[in-house]
């Protein structure tokens, strides 16, 4: 049923749901909204990366009673953020353990008096030494988190790794270094909160997740499920920026509102929200490789640490992904990834997309270049001599039962771009120009949905009612942020019902409103969530079928008499459809063995790019994508997200930096911390092949995360090509670009002297 | 308020508004907090990102970096002046039709700088629209919609169709 290719709705270019509300400038942001004598809330911060708080002082030229203050005391339940570990406190209470941890924070009616008064509370602080590097962390330079600094370790193992070495004909090592990335979403994080005695906290904000919010404010209140209400406003992208870190800011606006009995609103500015909110985590990743003389791999080696930040957060989760994305695409007998979280006094890093899968492959792509280079096989031929096929297994012995098509990918790949004739060309016009082009390449797959046995815990409800007036209503707590939830789960549950997109509305985001169908994160929605909404959606022409005399084949009128008809008999007209395990899922978190997701997309990235050696730097001209992401359900936003993704990838590879001094981002401002613009983002190719996946949403699997997996090994293995030069550390800033090229033009010379 | 507040005349999106402000304060708070205009978004506070874009005497400015009283007796366009009795601006109806908006924070400003683009230059070509759209950063798109919607408002919707170059395939 699901897999059918004639359908209406399904697959078709349908224009945004909430489209014309944002055309119009009228979708209401929560910076947009304002609450009946609301006041605005601000937070004191730690200047200091690690240490012990020994006085709060308030400047006695300000008039205190004017303000609502509040300290760690003020807490009425946990002093915890609920995420996996709840060691991130909600506000720091006698120590600090990173620059820009909340201490006190303030609530007035004026934000330019607001401004002031944070300026007027003086913390004394007794430093304590701080960790700032992985290897400082590993080191135990200081232990600044639990016994030994470690979050968490994964050992993944297949075959014997050890004993691989002896048999191999080539040997090849490499480390790879990836960068802190800040999502840069253009609406900076913001919430509104209320408290009453008999209501309790409600709170609006630009989130992913509405129940991670709500789960937190629980222990943070002390209050029943139901004196906590959680609303999603119109969310001005998100990325992973808005999964974890909305749970601290909305508990920080409720503590105001409890205690100053105004609704307060709390919106950083981009200084703050880039100082102290979460960016993705920075890694350090060692592959050894054993190759037979055939170039086919016998043995992978991977070791991976990340630099996780002061509290764990979601780092353990990160971590997985980027440990079962690292093997990359390919069959190896032999595979050991033994991964570390690692505790540093900065800000945490969270949620970003890819969540980990980036830092991976880029490491993997990499190091098949350098091992194409260094036994001498052409990249491509590497790579094809070694993809997963159907029937293979993965590195956590995961049966690709459905089909794997990367060979026809490439192919395209390489036929879209004209990969072969391009190389030629640059090779033989580099020589005499000082602009150096070269063509790259990344070979990848994203896994769709939580990792392992995640779904099944999650366990997410869904479902569609129907109202009196008529208004099929889609209950999810799935957020839109951009990516086109609405659209697409409007799309799915108008397509099963035979309705128009008119016919069905998005309840709203509101947890007194809708089940937890999950967080809106991991490249779920459409794939898990839509499959959801689509057995809602028969299970409820069952039930008019069955109660009230439905026909087999109905019209749309026929449909909303029938629901009537089950109303008056009935009641209320709502079906409910509960997440089910796929059929042959095994996984084992102990060994990390088994199906670690419940499906994959898969994708070939091609990059040409030109290195100016005057001016040192790197542009990318053409981007190629090709991509199996399961049904595409609308063409227009599954290419607008592939685009999106590669022009965050090009950014990761070539521009963005977060710098860091004693464990604080100096460079927090959008004129120091460089995103691509419409002058730097090339054309982008989109090419998708479609192969329905008969347990996602009308046949979709993952798409949202997929296209940032693959731009920084593309370029970087394109610059390769252009230059000669191994880069292996993004981002790679033009500085970089000129000390590798200057430190191969000295070792050039000296061999000629 | 220890500060001198000044009477402002200005006209936005054709209608004439006075008000008391503080001379000072940013022409984006006085659109989103006296005004009610709350389309104009602030994205950045410092003149990067252009999401608080909108026209100035046929200028385009960043409103955050406008002290209102720069501003008096002029005539500002925003966002919200674009559609004419409910329907669609060009813009807007190419926006909506070839993925110009996601998360749509960014979007009054982008549309602001294409109309702004298009006043001067009605029938751009690829390049003329990436430098007309340069100050304005979307984080969601890639630019790539954005361009095409623009090109189709401004050369009709089957031209931007023909430069359309994804397709989709069933591989098996």
């Amino acid at each position: 049923m699901s897999t059918h290719a004639t359908t209406r709705i399904v697959g078709a270019p349908v224009p945004r749901k909430e489209g014309v509300d944002k055309l119009l400038g009228r979708a209401r942001y929560v910076d947009d909204i304002e609450r009946e004598g609301m006041w605005h809330g601000a937070t004191v911060r730690s200047s200091i990366p690690r240490g012990l708080i020994l006085s709060i002082e308030f400047d006695h030229r300000i008039d205190w009673s004017e303000f609502t203050v509040v300290t760690a005391a003020d807490i009425p339940g946990e002093n915890h953020i609920q995420l996996i570990n709840a060691d991130q406190p909600c506000l720091a209470d006698g120590k600090v353990n990173h620059c820009e941890e909340a201490i006190v924070l303030l609530a007035h009616p004026s934000k330019q008096k607001l401004r002031e008064a944070v300026a007027g509370v003086h913390i004394e602080y007794e430093p304590l030494p701080p960790v700032f590097t992985i290897e400082e962390s590993e080191r135990q330079d200081a232990v600044v988190w639990g016994a030994d600094n470690l979050f968490k370790s994964f050992l993944l193992e297949k075959g014997d790794v050890d004993k691989a070495w002896a048999g191999a004909a080539h040997i090849v090592e490499g480390e790879y270094r990836t960068g802190a990335q800040e999502h840069l979403y253009i609406e900076n994080n913001g919430v509104i909160a209320e408290y009453s005695e008999e209501g309790g906290v409600t709170v609006w904000g630009s989130l992913q997740c509405p129940y991670y919010v709500h789960k937190s404010l629980l222990a943070v209140f002390d209050l029943p499920a139901e004196k906590v209400r959680v609303i999603q406003t119109e969310t001005g992208g998100a990325f992973g920026g808005k999964e974890d870190y909305p749970s601290l800011l909305a508990a920080h606006a409720a503590l105001l509102a409890m205690k100053s009995g105004h609704a307060v609103k709390m919106v950083y500015d981009r200084m703050e929200d880039l100082a102290a909110t979460t960016k993705r985590h920075p890694a350090r990743i060692r592959h050894r490789t054993a190759l037979d003389r055939d170039g086919k791999l016998l043995a992978m080696d991977i070791d991976l640490a990340t630099d996780g930040g002061a509290y764990s957060t979601l780092s353990p989760t990160v971590l997985s992904r980027a440990t079962l994305h690292s093997p990359g695409p390919y069959v190896c007998p032999n595979v050991r990834v033994r991964s570390r979280s690692w505790a540093t006094n900065t800000v945490p890093y969270g949620a970003f997309r890819g969540f980990g899968a980036p830092q991976g492959v880029f490491a993997m792509e990499r190091h098949m270049d350098a091992i194409a280079a260094a036994i001498g096989i052409d990249p491509i031929e590497l790579r094809r001599r070694n993809f997963l096929h159907d029937g293979d297994t993965t590195a956590t012995q995961q049966v690709m039962r459905e089909p794997v098509i990367l060979d026809q990918l490439l192919d395209r790949a390489l036929e879209q771009s004209d990969y072969y004739q391009k190389r030629a060309q640059f090779a033989r016009e580099n020589p005499g120009s000082a602009i150096k082009r070269g063509m790259g390449i990344a070979a990848f797959y994203h896994g769709a949905g939580f990792t392992g046995s995640g779904e099944r815990f999650l366990n997410s409800l869904a479902g569609l009612d129907v109202t009196p007036e008529g208004k099929v209503r889609v209950l999810v707590s799935s957020t839109e942020f951009g990516q086109g939830t609405n659209t697409v789960l409007t799309q799915i549950a108008a397509e099963v019902l035979g309705l128009d997109m008119s016919d069905v509305l998005m309840a709203p985001a509101d947890t007194a409103i809708v089940p937890n169908s999950g967080p809106t994160v991991a490249s779920r929605t459409a794939m898990v969530v839509g499959k959801l909404i689509e057995r809602a959606g028969l299970q409820l022409i069952e039930m008019l079928h069955k109660d009230a005399g439905l026909d087999e084949s109905f019209t749309r009128e026929e449909f909303f008499s029938a629901c009537d008809l089950y109303r008056a008999a009935k009641g209320e007209v709502v079906s409910l459809s509960r997440y089910e395990a796929l059929p042959g899922i095994f996984w084992d978190d102990k060994t990390y063995r088994g199906e670690a997701y419940p499906a994959f997309a898969w994708s070939i990235h091609v990059a040409q790019v030109a290195v100016d050696t005057v001016t040192y730097s790197a542009e990318v001209e053409e981007y190629w994508t090709v991509q199996e992401v399961g049904r595409v359900l609308n063409p227009v936003l599954a290419g607008g997200q592939i685009e999106g993704g590669v022009a965050q990838g090009i950014g990761y590879a070539l521009y963005e930096k977060v710098l860091l001094q004693n464990g604080r981002m100096v460079n927090n401002q959008m004129t120091n911390y460089i995103m691509p613009t419409a002058e730097d983002v090339p054309q982008i190719y989109v090419h998708f092949e479609e192969i329905p996946f008969r347990h996602g949403g009308y046949g979709a699997k993952g798409i949202g995360e997929l296209p940032h997996d693959g731009p920084a090994p593309a370029i970087l293995n394109a610059i390769r090509d252009a230059t000669g030069v191994s880069f292996c550390a993004i981002p790679l800033l033009p500085e970089d670009l000129y000390a590798g090229l200057a430190a191969r033009t000295a070792v050039e010379e000296a061999a000629t002297v | 308020m220890s500060e001198c507040w000044s009477r402002i005349h200005i006209t936005v999106n054709g209608e004439d508004r006075t008000f008391h402000v503080p001379p000072m304060k940013r022409l984006l708070d006085v659109l989103r907090e006296d005004l009610h205009l709350t389309g104009t978004k602030e994205g950045c506070g410092e003149g990067e990102c252009g999401s608080c874009s909108v026209r100035m005497n046929g200028e385009l400015v960043n409103s955050c970096l406008v002290p209102v009283l720069q501003a008096e007796g002029a005539s500002i366009e925003t966002v919200e002046g674009l559609a004419n009795a409910g329907e669609l601006h060009p813009l807007q109806q190419a926006f909506l039709a070839c993925g110009g908006a996601q998360c749509g924070i960014c979007t009054p400003g982008m549309l602001m700088a294409a109309t702004q683009l298009l006043a001067r230059n009605p029938h751009p070509d690829m390049a003329e629209i990436r430098e007309g759209l340069a100050g304005n950063l979307c984080r969601c798109t890639g630019f790539k919609r954005i361009f095409e919607s623009v090109l189709a408002a401004a050369h009709g919707p089957d031209d931007a169709a023909n430069r359309e170059t994804e397709q989709a395939t069933h591989a098996r």
